[in-house]
């Protein structure tokens, strides 16, 4: 009984927001979305659209890019990021859908679009390559459950079709991550124009990839912190490397189309717009410019901040997709309510400790027998550790 | 024949018929605090606004390419060939997309209710087939609404116009808005005086998004095999590194 008694700061928070999270679930369930929303007819998709999955999903990049990365293009040395970078995946979507069954207005039917077709729907489109990018995440992570278990058969099955599913989770990563975009391409009435672009799919996705490799660093920073190993450093840094380019090319497209558009001029208008505009592109080019300093990606812990601060970057740029840029062609101003906030911050709460513990009780990260390899060019062709593909 | 409406707010004088006949209609409640509402809710399917001594009416306008029904993830909502846009309750399961996407905010949402559904006008589609007029261009004392055929309807207005220049702006709103609407209104001040929005595009909006989605497959047959591709490249080299590798140490 002991052991369900909370101790330290960070169980106590989790307990208080179990707490909360289960009275606003209530809320919302039995009171319905007008009682545990401040959403309207106006402003009909609010926080647990434009964070738990706009973000969510964004958040949850890391999966794909780095499957591609070990499994396609053979870039060995960062295997022992896969597994976590998977796992988070994986339990980004199934947050994401949890989050989607608060929002939708009848979740039971959440399965109706893969019935009841309507291909000229995005949205159709992305529930399709959500649930299909699920079960793959769920295979690909399944090689850790089974290796846990000794099934050793299982897993000879799994290796067979590891690589078309890596290849196919890769394609529908790209389709969804940019059709999250696509989503407001209908609304040009509506979307201000410091965010409404026809580049809408390309700039979701570009971020998509920058977010992916962005959290991976975050989670192995983490980690390392709560399972007292080595970080990854070299591997880290490098990712760092990577995603500085992949930033400087989302911010080029990002501007060259503001430009193309003549959308800058709108910063003369008075209103939030221009000041949460700043900001997103602040957070942004900011951890780009220190990400370029060598000084920066060889200090684990500027890393980390300059990381955190790309991740917020990212997240301001799809709350003001899905809120800020919304509010003035809809003439209405949302301000989350409680119930709103509380419960994104419970799932968040969920995904973190869901986590840790997988990581505890599974063989999330390598084994600490040996030092972190350090990165040499000749570990391109490091074929004698070469793991079988899915570990 | 697919039905239209054609409202004349120049004719309206704001007596409220429509809004009656309409929630007696749905079966909703009506009373002098929903009527000073103004405002299209899951409890009032049209509305009558007032503006100074104008009146202005807001309904569904049933697109001809509707919005909603083209970003429903169940296809929940349709146009029917006769004109009406109806919607299916049981396939929908709430996402909302068509709130959001609608040019015009029609539907509403039943926010308080445990069971939401959407809630739009439907142009009365239980009388389509028979040709009978809707429910609120009956009940119209005045006129300011009629029911008929598309083109008809657009001649009426283009000669109510030519006959009273000076009482009408030289507009009849629906014709281009969003590719069309079966909806037409006319004014005698400019619509966004009235509450409508004029800065709508032309063209049809559900193209904007089939322009991307229509390249799906192209995406999926490409990625797929260039990705496939990549690997076996990728591992052909590494074959040969080891293979390579085996000879030098022989």
């Amino acid at each position: 009984m002991s052991r369900l008694i909370p101790r330290t700061f960070w169980q106590w928070t989790f307990a208080i927001l179990m707490a909360l999270g289960a009275y606003a679930t209530f809320v919302r369930f039995y009171y319905g979305l007008g009682a545990s929303t401040n959403l309207t007819d106006q402003f009909p998709w609010g926080l647990w659209i434009g964070f738990d999955v706009l973000c969510g999903v964004g958040l949850a990049a890391g999966g794909f890019t780095l499957a591609a990365t070990v499994h396609l293009f053979h870039i060995k040395k960062f295997e022992p990021i896969v597994r976590p970078a998977v796992l988070t995946a994986f339990l980004g979507y199934v947050l994401v859908v949890v989050a989607l069954m608060f929002d939708l207005g009848l979740p039971w039917r959440i399965w109706h679009p893969l019935i009841m077709w309507n291909p000229h729907s995005v949205m159709f489109e992305v529930g399709w390559c959500v649930t299909l990018y699920t079960s793959v995440l769920a295979l690909e992570f399944a090689p850790v459950v089974l290796e846990r278990f000794q099934l050793v058969r299982l897993m000879k099955v799994l290796k067979v079709v590891m690589i078309p599913l890596v290849i196919a989770g890769v394609i529908l990563s790209t389709l969804h991550q940019s059709s999250l975009g696509s989503l407001f391409l209908i609304v040009p009435h509506k979307l201000h124009p410091l965010w409404y672009s026809p580049l809408l799919p390309v700039l979701f996705y570009v971020s998509a990839i920058a977010v992916g490799l962005a959290m991976t660093i975050f989670e192995s920073w983490h980690s390392s912190k709560a399972f007292g190993r080595e970080l990854e450093f070299p591997l880290v840094k490098r990712l760092a490397e990577i995603l500085a380019v992949v930033l400087a090319f989302y911010l080029t497209i990002r501007f060259l189309d503001l430009f193309k558009r003549g959308a800058l001029a709108t910063l003369e208008q008075p209103g939030p717009e221009r000041w949460l505009f700043g900001l997103e592109i602040v957070l942004m080019a900011v951890p780009m410019l220190l990400l370029f300093r060598s000084k920066t990606r060889s200090n684990p812990r500027a890393l980390y901040f300059t990381v955190v601060m790309f991740l917020l970057g990212f997240v301001t740029h799809r709350l003001n997709v899905g809120i800020t840029g919304m509010e003035r062609g809809s003439g209405v101003q949302y301000v989350p309510r409680w119930t709103e906030v509380v419960v994104t911050l419970a799932i968040i709460a969920i995904g973190f400790a869901a986590f840790r513990w997988i990581a505890a009780y599974f063989p999330i990260f390598e084994k600490e027998k040996e030092p972190a390899p350090p990165v040499a060019t000749a570990l391109d062709r490091e074929w004698e550790l070469e793991p079988a593909p899915g570990d | 024949m697919a039905r239209s409406v054609l409202y004349d707010s120049t004719r309206c004088v704001g007596c409220r018929e429509c809004e009656k006949a309409c929630s007696e209609r749905w079966h909703l409640p009506y009373n002098d605090k929903i009527a000073a509402e103004e405002k299209l809710s899951a409890h009032k399917l049209t509305t009558i606004r007032t503006y100074g001594e104008k009146f202005s009416r807001k309904l569904c306008m049933h697109c001809l390419e509707p919005t909603c029904a083209s970003v429903c993830p169940v296809g929940a909502l349709h146009k029917t060939a006769l004109g009406p846009v109806v919607y299916d309750g049981d396939k929908c399961m709430g996402c909302r997309y068509c709130m959001t996407a609608c040019p015009f905010q029609v539907p509403s949402y039943e926010w308080d209710s445990r069971l939401p559904k959407v809630r739009k006008c439907d142009f009365c589609s239980d009388r389509a087939a028979s040709g009978q007029p809707t429910r609120c261009s009956e009940a119209c004392p005045v006129e300011a609404t009629v029911t008929g055929d598309r083109d008809q309807l657009i001649a009426e207005a283009r000669k109510r116009i030519a006959e009273n220049p000076n009482q009408y702006v030289n507009k009849i709103y629906g014709i281009e808005e969003v590719g069309g609407t079966s909806v037409l209104m006319l004014s005698s001040v400019p619509f966004d005086q009235i509450g409508f929005r004029t800065d709508l595009p032309q063209s049809s909006l559900p193209m904007l998004t089939w322009n991307v989605l229509s390249h799906v497959p192209d995406v999926a047959i490409v990625g797929g095999v260039l990705l496939g591709g990549i690997h076996w490249v990728t591992s052909r080299r590494i074959e040969v590194a080891k293979a390579e590798g085996k000879e030098g140490t022989k």
